[in-house]
């Protein structure tokens, strides 16, 4: 079977169960359905719902310090959500994963998606996040797996910014 | 009737065992857990106002032979009371969330808290599908937490009402890089 571009989120999915990733928790959202519907239907990986983005921050912080492996998904507005939260993985060197997945910068239909899309990589740069955008489906197993390195290896805080330009525009079937 | 911070953390953490790991929230519950004893397993929050329970939730799912208690203020839990939701949703045997109530912000200058004006954390929990509660206003409920905190078997929710003063501080280290890694390595977490 070869590769499609729309599998993209199964190459994400591969790479964090080979990064030994073993809690995945999400804001359900578009862009992440196939990888949470990966994630919830594997026996290995707890998959935490959140209320809100932050509340995912602190439990990667308790899930490494338990010794567990955490990511976070999230879309781009939920970022803004993180800002203070993010400090504790700062203060601590908490390593902390998050795939984004963009909104508001390429054939955005809503324009309130815009504000937050605009600042997604800025807010993130302040916060000591370091970015790795993907533009292409062929790109993003190799730049999933250097930012888990990243994270991990160094105890840092990696974005995996997923473009809206690889997602694709949201169609809205009204 | 209302019991004395000091005291009521002392009580629950008397005879702690090897195995209870102790997130205290930002504030003075973490001040309160470090004058009853500094420990390695304890994770003190000098900040991520909100985030006491959810670290106690990924803490309690990556460690469950152990048992995990987050130990907070009002203040501290209304800034992150969807997480009541979220640990309702996942619900591990071996988390218990205690709240220290006494309805006002200590830290700030002692200005009102929801819970002063009736908002109800353990009605709250039950709400969110936390079904094991205890209200602790005296010392005989006191002596029940801690009973069942040393068998935990389900997630627990439980409210400490406490006086509303300020003994004195009693700070542990603020580094957090400190922190942490103390912490894993006292549970044998590899690096």
């Amino acid at each position: 079977m070869s590769a499609q571009p729309g599998d993209w989120p199964d190459r994400l999915f591969e790479t964090l169960k080979r990064g030994g990733i073993r809690q995945v928790a999400y804001v359900p959202d578009a862009g992440h359905a196939r990888l949470i519907d990966r994630c919830r239907a594997d026996d290995e990986i707890r998959d935490v719902a959140l209320t809100t983005e932050e509340e995912g921050v602190a439990l990667a912080a308790g899930a490494w310090l338990g010794g567990d492996r955490a990511a976070l998904l999230m879309q781009s507005s939920g970022v803004g959500n993180c800002i203070n939260m993010l400090s504790l993985a700062r203060a601590c060197r908490f390593p902390l994963l998050m795939l984004i997945t963009m909104r508001g910068e390429w054939e955005e239909f809503n324009p309130w998606q815009v504000p937050m899309g605009s600042i997604t990589d800025p807010v993130l740069e302040l916060c000591e996040a370091e970015i790795f955008r993907v533009l292409e489906p062929s790109e993003v197993a190799g730049i999933a797996q250097r930012a888990v390195q990243y994270v991990f290896g160094q105890e840092r805080i990696a974005a995996v910014i997923l473009s809206q330009q690889l997602i694709g525009k949201k169609v809205w079937t009204k | 009737m209302t019991l004395e911070r000091r005291a009521a953390m002392a009580t629950l953490l008397a005879e702690r065992g090897d195995d209870l790991l102790v997130v205290p929230g930002l504030g003075s519950t973490t001040w309160d857990a470090a004058a009853v004893g500094d420990n390695d397993r304890n994770f003190y929050l000098w900040g991520a106002m909100g985030g006491a329970a959810m670290i106690g939730l990924g803490l309690a799912i990556a460690q469950p032979s152990r048992r995990v208690a987050v130990i907070t203020g009002d203040g501290e839990m209304l800034m992150g009371l969807g997480a009541l939701a979220t640990i309702g949703t996942q619900c591990p045997p071996n988390l218990a969330i205690i709240v220290f109530d006494n309805g006002v912000y200590g830290e700030t200058g002692m200005q009102p808290s929801h819970t002063q004006a009736g908002v109800d954390l353990l009605g709250v929990a039950g709400a969110c599908g936390i079904a094991s509660r205890l209200d602790v206003r005296d010392e005989d409920r006191l002596e029940d937490l801690a009973r069942q905190l040393k068998n935990l078997r389900e997630t627990l929710f439980a409210r400490v009402q406490i006086a509303a003063a300020e003994p004195p501080r009693v700070l542990p280290t603020r580094d957090g890089v400190a922190l942490k890694e103390r912490f894993r390595a006292s549970i044998g977490v590899k690096p």
